[in-house]
């Protein structure tokens, strides 16, 4: 154990490490809502019309929709006329050119986050496209992944480049008016990620987004879009951090994943947004809708997300599981605490025969968090020998916090096994003793019980992202316990 | 939907005059006529749609016998249980059908409505009060008609012997009555009774049974509770059993559903004081184009309380069933201790469940979990079955019985067990093999 740790009040006190604000010029709409907002963000972005169109069809049905009040989260009304749907970083000339044109301050801000955006940390291996409130800034390794036949860039520019693969795929898991958030994302989205593997090509480096918010009263609503062709094999990470500023923020993303037969996607999610202060002032409304398709037979799904951010998560990454043997695959780690609120979980659709889903959940509540699991699990009639098995287990750490599991189970097919487990626990004293009585200070016996909870979930992130995941989750928790 | 309210003002409904219980039915009416019945939009019934009864023609049922005779009775009755009696017809107590001679010294088991109009305050303290504030739209309904049903109250220290029956006989007449039996148990500190409540139907036609038990268990008391619904497969089913549980009190609750062509059962429990402890155990089979619904909540408010929930169902042909299981542990309920377990079998490829198990909990130290499957019969058992020369029809019949007569060995009364069992395999297997084998 590494994070012994001296003074617990310090860390009890520890700060949001990617709290702070970039002080940089920016191009945003002033608030508010309306058909000339969408009709604006369309232009500024040179859509082709089709996607005019689809947008106002969006905008449309979002104002006849209400929004969601079932989730087990509280929070005042948002008012969606005070959000501004556009904020770029303001770029003289036509945009960046080569690394050395981009603002000296976003490389910066970028570089106290950590993002290997230079081509020079090439040794991290990621290819990176950094999404700072509402516009890509800069795609790295484009000509690496262009070698491989692999189209990782904007959405934006995908929209100018490969149109006909947008309009086919977009809105294709997600459609315009599957919930309210959505379809608000459908209206508005600026930005975000558009990947397209071809036929039999593994990706031959990890693919990462990494979304920041900073201006302020602004939401931020990108669309990713992850197309794997027959035979392909795609690894995607996202991470997430924005300012510390005391009014709420709304985070309202799509994210649709394509898998063809034999395809593979792997997409993993480090949530570090702002939560908001011990009060509970601030922090990010991460209202997102994920979904993926597994449209051919023998194709696979697979979601592993920590959560430790925002002071709401509505997130319920799910798998439509159409092709035969299809599988799917949820891994998640919540962790809430001061007045965090989270709601997370996923759904699981078997229409294939054969197919096949696992969920492995991990809640952690502690402060005043309260930390929901909801998950579905459908096994539609003609689903034969589909198997699921879930797990879900919550963490308490403090008299104050609450642990809520609520899974659904639909099942209609009587070959199918479904399986569902849950249990809520605080760490139990045995193990403290146990730990302790070989040395181990109480901080360190909790750290390593806690990381020992994670660790199914931890297994599955690639290995710079589960590094990351722990600390994380040490510098969340630590003083959390006592 | 207005019109189960219809005929309302017309009936003579007892004690119309004490303050206290007109004003509890009133407002329970106000809140029916506002919220109606419940749609699939409300998440506790969004499985479970109820408009095949909003869209029927009911009437309030009436106090008469129907023709109901001792012969009838003796009909229903389960083999070999010897106890006392208490019988009503479409939710009206019948005196001369029912056998309350060897009842204790102090035990009162009477006709609600005659309590209500002879001793109102007897009632006072405990009617309408162990069912929760907000409830949906039938527990109001049945409150608003609140009049005749069971009213039992076991004295302190007494230990009642032989089992209570409340048996609750429903006719199918013409126009189809609804039948809103309210009953009020209250078991005093230290006493303890075994109380079954039975609804069967006879003959074959249509008719609403709405029925409402709320059970008050004192200190220190202990009930074990048995709901038998044995309804025809024409007839609709709805009814609540309230449980308030005090310190150190005990209850187990089982809770076996058959009959009706929609049945739903709302269960709920409140562990209320410390020590407390709540077992129940269902069992759902569904054949037909059955759809059977429970929804149980245990409700840990006080520290050092143990639930333990166990519910099983076998689904054929057509039939669907719902189970809905939540367990809330309140702040202040340390060290509490609650286990579920909703364990289902399709028979059919027709046939569907949908099961909601949820644990909700506000404090830390606690032991909670819960488990949901859905599956087929365990492949290794079946082969063992099968390599010891029993053909796959018979295997699967011997696993399917014994995985519902998991949960019927759990109830303590053998000629229920019995019946129970009798009923397992009429209503499963078209089999006489199997009666054979077991």
């Amino acid at each position: 154990m590494n994070s012994t740790v001296s003074d617990l009040d310090e860390l009890v006190k520890r700060e949001y490490e990617a709290g702070f604000v970039t002080d940089i010029e920016s191009d945003t709409l002033p608030p508010g809502l309306g058909e000339d907002v969408v009709s604006i963000i369309s232009a500024k972005k040179n859509e082709p019309a089709f996607m005019l169109e689809w947008r106002l069809q969006a905008f449309r049905r979002w104002q006849k929709m209400q929004e969601p009040g079932w989730a087990q989260v509280k929070h005042p009304a948002i008012d969606y006329q005070a959000i501004s749907y556009y904020s770029a970083p303001k770029q003289p000339g036509d945009g960046p050119q080569s690394l050395d044109e981009v603002d000296p301050k976003l490389l910066e801000t970028y570089n106290k986050l950590g993002i290997p955006l230079e081509e020079q940390k090439a040794l991290a291996g990621v290819a990176v496209d950094a999404v700072f409130d509402s516009v890509s800034v800069k795609t790295t390794f484009r000509e690496t992944l262009a070698e491989a036949g692999v189209i990782f860039c904007s959405i934006s520019e995908a929209l100018q480049e490969h149109p006909e693969l947008v309009r086919k795929y977009l809105g294709s898991v997600v459609p315009t008016g599957d919930n309210f958030y959505a379809a608000l994302n459908s209206a508005v989205f600026s930005d975000g990620s558009f990947v397209y593997i071809p036929k039999g090509v593994r990706c031959p480096m990890e693919l990462s987004t990494y979304f920041r918010i900073n201006a302020m009263n602004t939401g931020q609503f990108e669309r990713t879009l992850i197309i794997a062709d027959e035979g392909s094999y795609v690894s995607y990470l996202e991470g997430c951090t924005a300012p510390m500023r005391d009014e709420n923020q709304l985070h309202a993303a799509v994210v649709e994943l394509i898998a063809m037969r034999g395809a593979e996607i792997k997409y993993s999610t480090v949530q570090n947004w702002y939560p908001g202060d011990e009060q509970g002032r601030g922090g990010i409304y991460n209202f997102v809708t994920k979904r993926g398709a597994c449209r051919g037979d023998n194709s696979k799904i697979s979601w592993t997300q920590v959560e430790t951010g925002s002071a709401i998560t509505w997130k319920y990454p799910s798998v439509l599981l159409e092709g035969d043997n299809a599988i799917g695959e949820f891994y998640s780690v919540a962790l809430t605490r001061h007045m965090q609120q989270a709601d997370t979980g996923t759904k699981m659709v078997h229409i294939g025969n054969n197919t096949r889903s696992t969920i492995i959940s991990k809640g952690i509540s502690a402060g005043r968090g309260q930390n929901t699991y909801r998950g579905l699990v459908k096994i539609l009639k003609g689903a034969d020998n589909a198997r699921n098995y879930s797990q879900c287990d919550s963490l308490l750490l403090g008299d104050r916090c609450g642990a809520h599991t609520f899974p659904y189970l639909e099942v209609s097919n009587p070959t199918a096994q479904v399986e569902h487990e849950a249990t809520t626990s605080k760490i139990s004293e045995d193990q403290l003793f146990y730990c302790m009585q070989r040395g181990l200070s109480e901080e360190d016996a909790i750290s390593l019980i806690v990381n020992g909870f994670c660790k199914e979930v931890f297994k599955k992130l690639p290995m710079e992202f589960a590094v990351e995941a722990q600390k994380l989750l040490d510098v969340s928790l630590e003083g959390a316990v006592g | 939907m207005d019109s189960l309210l219809d005929g309302r003002a017309e009936l003579r409904l007892a004690a119309a005059g004490v303050g206290w219980v007109k004003k509890l039915r009133d407002s329970a009416a106000a809140s029916f006529a506002e919220h109606g019945l419940p749609s699939t939009r409300d998440e506790d019934w969004k499985y479970t749609n109820v408009k095949p009864i909003a869209k029927r023609q009911f009437r309030p049922a009436g106090s008469s016998d129907e023709g109901v005779n001792a012969a009838a009775v003796a009909g229903c009755a389960i083999e070999g249980l010897s106890c006392h009696r208490a019988v009503f017809v479409n939710g009206y107590f019948s005196p001369p059908l029912s056998d309350l001679s060897a009842l204790p010294p102090g035990v009162v088991l009477d006709s609600l409505a005659r309590t209500l109009a002879e001793r109102p305050q007897d009632l006072s303290a405990a009617l309408g009060r162990v069912m929760p504030a907000e409830s949906h739209g039938f527990t109001s309904l049945n409150t608003a008609y609140l009049t005749d049903g069971a009213y039992l109250r076991v004295p302190e220290g007494v230990v009642v012997e032989h089992p209570i029956e409340l048996l609750f006989i429903n006719t199918a007449i013409d126009p189809a009555p609804v039948v809103q039996p309210r009953n009020l148990i209250v078991m005093e500190p230290s006493s303890s009774a075994s109380v079954l409540e039975r609804y069967v139907g006879v003959g074959n036609g249509s008719y609403l049974t709405n029925a409402v038990t709320e059970l008050s268990v004192r200190a220190n008391a202990s009930i074990e509770h048995y709901k038998l619904q044995e309804e025809s497969v024409q007839a609709y089913h709805v009814g609540g059993l309230f449980i308030n549980l005090e310190r150190d009190a005990r209850v187990t609750s089982h809770n076996v559903a058959v009959g009706g062509a929609i049945a739903r059962t709302d269960l709920r429990a409140v562990l209320a004081a410390e020590g407390a402890h709540c077992e129940m155990n269902g069992l759902y089979l569904g054949n037909g184009r059955q759809h059977l619904d429970n929804h149980t909540q245990i409700d840990h408010a006080r520290p050092r309380c143990t639930s333990d929930e166990y519910y099983k169902g076998v689904l054929d042909d057509r039939a669907r069933a719902v189970f809905h299981g939540r367990i809330v542990v309140q702040q202040d309920a340390q060290q509490t201790d609650a286990q579920q377990q909703n364990r289902n079998l399709l028979l059919s490829p027709d046939a569907e469940i949908d099961t909601k198990p949820q644990l909700e909990i506000y404090a830390d130290d606690v032991k909670c979990s819960h488990g949901a499957t859905v599956g087929q019969l365990d492949s290794d058992s079946l082969f063992y079955l099968r390599s010891r020369a029993i053909d796959e029809r018979t295997a699967r019949l011997l696993l399917t019985y014994a995985f519902a007569n998991d949960v019927i060995g759990r109830c303590a009364l053998k000629p229920v067990r019995e019946r129970l069992e009798q009923t397992l395999t009429r209503k499963l297997f078209h089999a006489r093999d199997l009666e054979e084998l077991v």
